[in-house]
């Protein structure tokens, strides 16, 4: 049945999308609410132009007539997108501001009117060599960024077993603090962002110190604490909204002027992230590899037992390792406001998942592997965009993760475990 | 330790086991299980490297070695809880290789764990009646109909009683298995592997972690085992155990078999001391290998 | 001042609500796969979205009749649950919890998504699906008939008298098949599975029975959920299931009746808590907004949640000696 559903469901897809109508009417007459526009260009109406409108109930492609008119009637009193094909337009002109894509919205009236700006121009043609490449560094900077966020995450996983389901709360704290510091209280913003990780970090303390050590000395079981954790993360993030609210702001500098450097089109907040972010996960991996305490936090992880017997610390390990991996996610939250563009209370939790997914694709609990596997995410999701649309990004990233986990249950740099 | 537990009689030990020269991959007479060339590898470190061993039918074997001779893994592997790199092994002349545990598990090979895997919120009956194979109610549809498995769920509490009265857990058979000490949940697990009548029963350090008061009505059991007609195939690092109730002994070292035999000669054996003196130059000198050299002083001057 | 008859009677309409009905049978799946099975299933919200679309989309694309589309739904859980079973039943406890969140993310992603928007209605949802079923009532009357505070349409009554007749059938089939051998064999997996395989159960089959059928449970939630309100995609993310993981560890998480108490005391608390912090802040007894004091029943279940994993872990119902937690 659900396979007759779904071939049926493929089908009706194709034949609702495929209805490319050569008037410059269509719709009208079925449907109460209209959409409506008018293609210039210096006085003279462009004939052919193609718009395309989408939304609830439709999705319809329309040409413009020799008075450059197009009338598309909607279903419904909603929003609606209208793309204009900027390769029908005649040579040398283009849309000049907005983009060729608007939404529209009904106000009172039964119909709306959409509106392009036209101008004089040669477009700039991204190829798909091109758009690649932007992809592939757009991928590699948010795949840096989950890293950050990943391998506390997976710190914590090794040293306490804790799935820690709260984690995207850390990485929406640093991105706040930042936005009080900086915006509310109008700091400079190199000044709130060094705050907002010294308090990150007081809040992994904090955490570690008021709830997760206590639960640790009751003996409380893994599962219990994830469920604690997921408990967690709804308080706090339902309090960062009772707090800031609902809507997205931004952090001062978001969205600058992009550089173009060959193909590549970043901006200098791109490229100061990526470089953060390879600084500090050079400094984790100093840290991990080379210091006496990374040392214990990487012997903490292979056996607890053996190393709380060698004489390491154990609590003072997972202390350390929740003041960083809450810096870290700080860290991580305020490089991804300034990727998204933007700050909000669930910030952190549409990212989660992801993060997730880069932890088990490296293998749960190794640090290089969360690393690995943030890249892999990172960069499937900014590359899946060149084939599927934008809203779906994130699918094909949390499909992978099902696809590896078929193939290599430990994931990528795990190990197999004995039974026994 | 518990070295210093015997059976209360007298066990009668099976001889003639085998064929030829008591070496290492020695034919048996009438063999229930064989391996060949199983081998199995964690990263770079051979765990298991078998090249050919027989299990005697109708006799309790013993496996003994020192930690980490790969001995767990060997078994992990003849039941199906681990895949080996390659090799092949027999039960009752059927292959084994790429059956799922729960399938050996109906063939009547029957193992349980180093670590007691009592199911702990179940009660000790529960344990019990699960162990028993072939229950129509365990199919979900026929479940919803108790009329269908009833019956025979009845029958499978008549012999769980039974088993629970041989092994003086009757008076627990509500109580859920946490509350049982570890030597009774030793027991549990043992009666609990009983209830699918099996032929080979494989006994993954069963003395591990048992109060001395214990050790002999479990020295008992496993010998009432083999009176039953049941095979017993065991690992133990406890040699004191080994020489009172076993009738061939395999000795691996390093994931290979270095020795097979009886246990008073087995002991003699050059491979046999190597292997256990040997391990105290490179690693820790635990207590029970201590424990064990003191065995093996002891079974020597058995012999004089 | 406040009125309190209006917030006890709001609360108390909660009781008996399709919402209550479907968040148990819901829970109730849910205790099959985690209080009976161990199963972290964290992807139930994904079962209810399928029966929630299976259902509309049936009807609204295809003009199947009711029973119909009931079948559709029932039909992609049950594939749903072996699309996710086959590559994570073999996994550790945690890993299922990743891999069935992501997959029920994946599930309102390709729902919400402007794509098949002609199909779903994308992030506007489906309504007006509901006729074929308002057909088979039996009831005929004007305006509202009832008790107390419980005074509905005859629709409603309808709808109310249904699932909860499901959510009854479920529990009675629940109850007698966890008395059964294999309720026991499911309760061993929960308790070691690797011992239970070495007693000769094909584990990996019955985990897979036990995810079809608890997800089964969800789809039919899922079903009901819909019948007093549209179908909308932002409806089934992640934290529907966590609200119905607070509900299951309210009552009890090995528990037939726990689930079903537990959602009538979540709703009925839920309610009464909103409708007095609402009217609080009417009458300015609290300095924050209307919107805020939504917030802050969230706050609440979150912390709910966290004090009764750990200080009553068995839940209202549950045995205090059979905690349901795998170690």
């Amino acid at each position: 049945m659900a396979v007759m559903l779904l071939v049926a469901l493929t089908v009706a897809l194709f034949a609702g999308g495929a209805t490319p109508a050569h008037a410059d009417d269509v719709d009208v007459d079925k449907y109460d609410y209209v959409l409506a526009g008018n293609v210039t260009f210096n006085g003279t109406p462009l004939d052919g132009v193609l718009i395309t409108v989408t939304g609830p109930g439709t999705d319809t492609e329309v040409k413009t007539g020799a008075d450059g008119k197009w009338r598309v009637g909607v279903p419904e009193k909603a929003s609606y997108t209208v793309t204009l094909d900027e390769d029908t337009l005649p040579e040398g002109v283009v849309v000049t501001k907005g983009g060729n894509t608007m939404t529209a919205e009904f106000g009172l009236t039964k119909t709306k009117s959409v509106n392009f700006f036209l101008g004089e121009g040669t477009r700039v043609t991204v190829s798909f060599f091109d758009q690649l490449i932007n992809r592939v560094a757009n991928g590699l900077n948010f795949g840096l960024l989950l890293a950050l966020a990943a391998i506390g995450l997976s710190l914590i996983y090794g040293t306490t077993g804790l799935s820690n389901f709260a984690h995207s709360e850390l990485i929406t704290f640093g991105a706040l603090m930042t936005l009080v510091f900086a915006v509310n209280l109008a700091l400079p913003v190199w000044l709130a962002i060094l705050i907002a990780l010294v308090l990150s970090a007081a809040l992994g303390w904090t955490l570690d110190a008021a709830l997760w050590k206590p639960l640790r000395k009751r003996g409380v079981g893994v599962i219990q604490l994830m469920i604690v954790s997921i408990g967690l993360a709804l308080a706090m993030r339902y309090t960062y909204q009772f707090f800031v609210g609902g809507a997205t702001r931004q952090l001062p500098g978001a969205s600058p002027a992009k550089l173009q450097l060959g193909p590549l089109s970043l901006s200098w907040i791109d490229l100061t992230s990526m470089a953060i972010s390879v600084v500090v996960l050079l400094g984790v991996a100093y840290f991990l590899l080379r210091t006496r305490i990374g040392k214990a936090t990487r012997a903490v992880s292979d056996n607890p037992s053996l190393a709380s017997a060698s004489g390491i610390d154990v609590d003072f390990v997972i202390r350390v390792v929740w003041v960083i991996g809450a810096a870290l996610a700080g860290l991580s939250g305020i490089l991804w406001a300034y990727f998204r563009p933007g700050v909000s209370w669930d910030m952190g939790f549409q990212i989660l998942l992801l993060v997730f997914a880069a932890v088990v694709l490296g293998g749960l609990g190794t640090a290089f592997g969360a690393l690995v596997g943030s890249i892999i995410v990172g960069l499937f999701v900014e590359l899946s965009t060149l084939v599927l649309p934008p809203d779906m990004k994130f699918v094909g990233a949390l499909v992978v993760l099902i696809v590896v986990l078929l193939v290599r249950p430990q994931g990528i740099l795990g190990r197999k475990e004995r039974i026994g | 330790m518990s070295s210093n537990a015997t059976p209360s009689s007298k066990p009668v030990k099976s001889v003639d086991l085998h064929v030829g020269d008591a070496a290492p991959g020695c034919k048996k007479n009438d063999p229930i299980l064989i391996a060949d060339g199983v081998r199995r590898t964690f990263g770079g470190l051979t765990a298991v490297d078998v090249d050919h061993v027989e299990i005697p039918r109708g006799a309790i074997t013993a496996l003994i070695g020192p930690n980490g001779a790969g001995k767990t893994t060997f078994f992990n592997l003849l039941t199906g809880f681990d895949k080996p790199d390659a090799g092949s092994w027999t039960f009752d002349g059927t292959s084994l290789a790429h059956v799922p545990a729960y399938r050996v598990a109906r063939m009547g090979l029957i193992r349980t764990f180093q670590l007691t895997k009592s199911l702990a919120l179940l009660s000790v009956m529960d344990n019990m009646k699960l162990g028993a194979t072939g229950q129509t109610g365990e199919n979900m549809f026929r479940a919803l109909l108790p009329v269908l498995w009833r019956k025979q769920d009845q029958e499978i509490e008549a012999r769980a009683v039974e088993l629970l009265t041989r092994f003086k857990l009757d008076a627990k058979r509500n109580d859920y298995a946490a509350s049982l000490s570890g030597g009774q949940r030793k027991l549990l697990e043992m009666a609990r592997a009983l209830m699918s009548e099996p032929t080979l029963v494989m006994l993954d350090e069963p003395m591990a972690g048992v109060n001395p008061a214990l050790t002999q009505s479990l020295l008992d059991h496993i010998l009432g085992l083999k009176e039953q007609g049941m095979t017993v195939l065991f690992v133990e690092h406890d040699m004191h155990m080994v020489r009172h109730i076993a009738d061939w002994v395999i000795v691996m070292a390093e994931g290979r078999v270095v020795a097979e035999g009886d246990p008073h000669t087995v002991m003699q054996n050059p491979a046999v001391i190597d292997a256990y003196l040997g391990q105290h130059h490179d690693s820790d000198l635990g207590s029970s290998d201590a424990d064990n050299v003191e065995a093996m002083k002891e079974l020597l001057d058995d012999d004089k | 001042m406040i009125d309190w008859g209006q917030v006890f009677s709001n609360a108390a309409v909660e009781l008996i609500s399709p919402t209550t009905a479907a968040y148990a049978l819901a829970a109730l799946g849910l205790a099959i796969h985690f209080g009976y099975t161990g199963l972290l299933n964290f992807g139930q919200a994904g079962f209810m979205a399928l029966g929630a679309y299976g259902y509309a989309i049936s009807i609204l694309t295809f003009g199947f009749p009711v029973w119909g589309a009931v079948l559709v739904g029932i039909g992609a859980s049950v594939i749903f649950a072996l699309i996710l079973g086959v590559p994570t039943l073999r996994l550790r406890a945690d890993y299922l919890a990743i891999v069935t969140i992501a997959a029920a993310e994946i599930v309102r992603l390709l729902f919400t998504t402007n794509t098949f928007v002609a199909v779903t209605g994308s992030a506007n949802g489906l309504s007006e699906y509901k006729d074929g079923f308002r057909a088979l009532n039996p009831l005929h009357f004007e305006g509202t008939a009832g008790f107390g505070p419980w005074q509905h349409s005859a629709d409603d009554w309808w709808v109310i008298i249904v699932s909860w007749t499901v959510v009854a059938l479920a529990c009675l089939f629940t109850w007698s098949l966890m008395r059964s051998p294999w309720g026991r064999v499911l309760k061993g997996i929960r308790e070691d599975e690797d011992a239970v395989r070495a007693l000769g159960k094909n584990v990996y089959s019955y985990k897979m029975q036990s995810l079809i059928l608890g997800g089964v449970f969800g789809t039919l939630a899922g079903m009901i959920f819909i019948m007093p309100r549209a179908v909308i995609p932002a409806h089934y993310a992640t934290s529907l299931t966590f609200f119905i993981y607070a509900i299951l560890l309210l009552g009890g998480a090995a528990t037939i009746l726990g689930p079903v108490v537990g959602s009538m005391l979540f709703w009925v608390l839920l309610s009464f808590f909103s409708g007095f912090v609402a009217r609080a802040v009417e009458v300015g007894w609290l300095p924050i907004s209307q919107v805020q004091g939504g917030q802050l029943r969230f706050i609440l279940v979150g912390v709910a949640i966290m004090l009764i994993v750990i200080f009553r872990p068995q839940g209202l119902l549950g045995n205090k000696k059979e905690l349901a937690f795998v170690k």
